[in-house]
């Protein structure tokens, strides 16, 4: 009954194509952008905006990017975080580089950077698929890391190798450094999130996302109707590092502040590649819930103990977080291994039909 | 189980030392976060390190009724030394108990991200031989400290010892050098010094990379053994340190000419390598063993005599007494901020002060019960690394015994050295250094 569609009569070729055609999709979105936007930084505290919410959006983002690539194209990477590096170096040197620079468009090229490299080391998914094109794009992220760790250039020959964000304005408001608030980072994070992922959602939904299912599904089909499975896959690779580029000059500007080549080490890759698997592979709202679960929830768990009023030695409480967070990972890929996504449909299915189910 | 059940007795015992506490605190609680790792890969070196300044924070309420009668209130986070988590518990604890006094990152990474938050905060980072040298220059780093000493100090110092036990330092040249280093901003620090030494000195450096978390070294030292260094320096943390000097004593390396950086010298460290480890060296800038009248009061006030109860908690081992030191001298701090503000409470700004001001001299340390454990210390607007000379420590397969006097570091080439990297984070970051003789 909630999510019944009946009377919602499409009357124009503009309505039939909208973005979120039933009506309830239209007003929860709307509704949850209005209140992320409105309502919660004003009600967050600091510690809320700053450790939760803003890497949530921009490892929504980086998640974005990479099921761009795994979810829709079906080439699987490994080289997310090394994309990510990229686009955090490449702000890093525009706007020491050039001060005056507005922040956006620092993350624009610095997107348009990670989209070059990954244009190159999308190179080997002509030739190679599967568990074996993982393995090329691991070469992207060591050798990416060990560049960054190790020419000079791109840290300004700082002796310890680590790039520290300067203070920016943007639109006259402190956004980079430490003197910009934790609520004008967040707005920026989430106004960027949402503009990109309405563009992912128009790209996916049109004729280059229906290349990349195609190629996906079976790519000699697709090659025989005629996609050309060398530009497709390039663009993904293309467009999937443009995701992951802006998300690493976020993760920089807006959250870490400094950094070093271990911030974008493998293990974040990984990271960004459980958010897809477990939110759910080919889904834009699984790259939010997998964000959501692999970032809130061991932070949930950690401060649980004590919203109980329960103190633990911190260990103890370390090691239950890491049984449990892993634990959790296997149950929900047992209940529904197509991912958190999958779940949300079922619940809107069920949604609709309730509260007769038949 | 056994463990939990430990630190639950632990944790009542805790609990009953600040209840038996007989004074009243009037005020609110002087509050240290403290971000601790007592997990994963460095847990080895974490854990000491966290006992011992808890040690102190606790005898400080139990011993001398907290700080001129302000409670000292503590909280733990746990961060596994990994940079992102650390600053996520920074931000939680921040805030709480009223907010804190100064924040000891125990991790290099974690320093790097709270400097530049701490002016903001208004909480002073206070990284006790780590962290980023040039916040040695107060000028620009008005809010970070790294007293009593720095990376670029002790490698200075380093290349003094080795010049002394090369019979003058004019014998250093053409000697080779090897530093085997954590691939991180703390493992790097002490590159660019030793590289301007080498121009001065005429050895070569060989400079070796080892990722986190550092169990894997077999290409290192296989590089190390085609090479035959002279000496080694080694920069490491956690496991690391572990490997390295197993594989060291693997390949028959002479152990007394294998030097650690002071987070490369605990006891952890060596036992692995069990009696190969013998001879080998490491920094430091406070004494050895269980020794100073604070280890007899630790002992006394609060585990009751119980030494055995104590070393479980790596009562007496370097990283626990580093912790001791550490905590003494934040403590000072905020005394010699009271002395200027009154006795309550001191905000972030206030212990800034303080620590600006600090003066501990040997009497001082003499009445803490650290007479003659480590040096007295007296920071500066300009200083913020104090008067940064160093020991040198050797493992005889049973403890750590010191065999050097304290060396001075080159600071002749040190101190351009961290104005010049101050100079480029100040233009970086458009801060203006500030005038010191303006300063009260």
């Amino acid at each position: 009954m909630i999510y019944r569609e009946a009377g919602q009569f499409k009357t124009s070729y503009g309505t039939d194509q909208a973005m979120l055609p039933i009506a309830q999709d239209r007003w929860v979105v709307g509704a949850a952008v209005a209140v992320m936007l409105l309502v919660v930084p004003f009600i967050s505290n600091e510690y809320m905006l700053q450790a939760v919410l803003i890497p949530f959006l921009i490892l929504s983002l980086a998640a974005i990017g990479l099921n761009l690539l795994t979810g829709y194209a079906g080439q699987l990477s490994l080289g997310t975080a090394a994309f990510m590096a990229v686009g955090g170096y490449m702000a890093y040197k525009f706007t020491t580089m050039f001060p005056g620079l507005n922040l956006l468009v620092v993350f624009l090229f610095s997107g348009v950077c990670a989209a070059a490299v990954g244009l190159v080391f999308g190179i080997p998914s002509l030739r190679i698929k599967g568990f074996y094109l993982a393995v090329a794009t691991l070469a992207a992220q060591f050798f990416l890391n060990w560049t960054f760790n190790k020419v000079p250039w791109f840290y300004n020959y700082n002796p310890s190798g680590t790039i520290t964000m300067p203070p920016r304005e943007l639109f006259g408001v402190m956004a980079g450094g430490p003197a910009a608030t934790a609520e004008t980072r967040y707005l920026i994070a989430l106004v960027v999130v949402v503009v990109l992922t309405v563009v992912a959602k128009n790209l996916v939904r049109g004729r280059i996302g229906r290349s990349w299912m195609a190629i996906r599904d079976m790519d000699i089909a697709a090659e025989i109707i005629g996609f050309q499975p060398y530009q497709t896959k390039l663009l993904a690779f293309a467009i999937s590092s443009f995701y992951c580029g802006v998300a690493g000059a976020m993760y920089f500007c807006l959250y870490l502040g400094s950094a070093e080549s271990e911030a974008y080490s493998i293990d974040l890759s990984f990271e960004v590649l459980f958010m897809v698997i477990i939110g759910g592979l080919g889904s834009l709202l699984g790259s939010f819930l997998g964000a959501a679960f692999i970032v809130l929830l061991p932070i949930f768990l950690t401060n649980a103990p004590q919203l109980v009023g329960l103190t633990l030695p911190i260990d103890v409480q370390k090691h239950i977080e890491l049984m449990v967070f892993g634990g959790l990972i296997v149950w929900f890929l047992i209940v529904e291994p197509r991912g958190l996504a999958r779940l949300w449909q079922i619940a809107k299915e069920k949604l609709r039909r309730w509260p007769f189910p038949y | 189980m056994k463990k939990l059940t430990t630190y639950g007795l632990g944790l009542v015992a805790g609990l009953a030392a600040i209840a038996a506490t007989p004074a009243a605190y009037a005020d609110d609680p002087q509050f240290f976060p403290m971000l601790v790792y007592r997990t994963g890969p460095y847990a080895p070196n974490g854990i000491p390190s966290a006992n011992g300044m808890r040690d102190f924070y606790m005898l400080t309420n139990v011993r001398d009724g907290g700080v001129n009668g302000v409670e000292v209130a503590v909280e733990e986070c746990e961060t596994e030394y990994n940079t992102k988590i650390g600053v996520e518990c920074y931000e939680r604890l921040k805030g709480k108990h009223g907010g804190a006094s100064l924040v000891n990152p125990y991790s290099t990474g974690i320093t790097y991200q709270l400097i530049p938050k701490a002016p903001v905060d208004e909480v002073p980072v206070l990284s006790m031989g780590y962290g980023r040298t040039a916040a040695a220059d107060g000028r620009v780093f008005k809010w970070a400290f790294n007293f009593p000493t720095t990376y670029w100090s002790q490698a200075s110092a380093f290349i003094r010892y080795v010049g002394e036990q090369e019979g003058g330092i004019e014998n250093l040249s053409g000697k080779k050098i090897a530093l085997v280093y954590h691939n991180s901003a703390y493992g790097k620090e002490p590159i660019a010094t030793l590289e301007k030494l080498s121009e001065i000195h005429g050895y070569d450096l060989t400079t070796l990379a080892v990722d986190h978390p550092g169990q894997e070294q077999k290409a290192t030292w296989l590089q190390i053994r085609r090479l035959r260094p002279d000496w080694i320096f080694l920069w490491g943390w956690g496991v690391m340190n572990q490997v390295a000097i197993q594989e060291a004593a693997a390949i028959q390396f002479p152990m007394d000419h294998f030097i650690g950086v002071w987070w490369s010298g605990s006891e952890n460290d060596v036992i692995p390598a069990g009696d190969a480890a013998i001879g080998y060296k490491a920094g430091t800038f406070h004494s050895v063993g269980a020794t100073a009248q604070v280890h007899k009061d630790i002992l006394e006030h609060l585990y009751d005599g119980d030494l055995e109860e104590a070393k479980k908690n790596g009562f007496g081992e370097v990283l626990y007494n580093r912790g001791l030191v550490n905590a003494m001298l934040g403590i000072e701090a905020v005394r010699t901020a009271q002395a200027k503000y009154g006795n309550r409470r001191m905000t972030g700004a206030e212990v800034r002060w303080g620590l600006e001001n600090l003066d501990v001299t040997e009497e001082r340390l003499g009445e803490l019960g650290f007479g003659g454990y480590t040096r007295p210390i007296k920071v500066t607007c300009e200083d913020h690394e104090g008067n940064g000379p160093v020991l040198i420590q050797q493992w005889d397969g049973e403890q750590w015994n010191l065999v050097s006097d304290w060396i001075e570091p080159i600071r002749e080439v040190v101190r351009p050295m961290i104005e010049e990297a101050a100079a480029a984070f100040a233009a970086e970051n458009n801060i203006t250094p500030r005038d010191c003789s303006a300063e009260s």
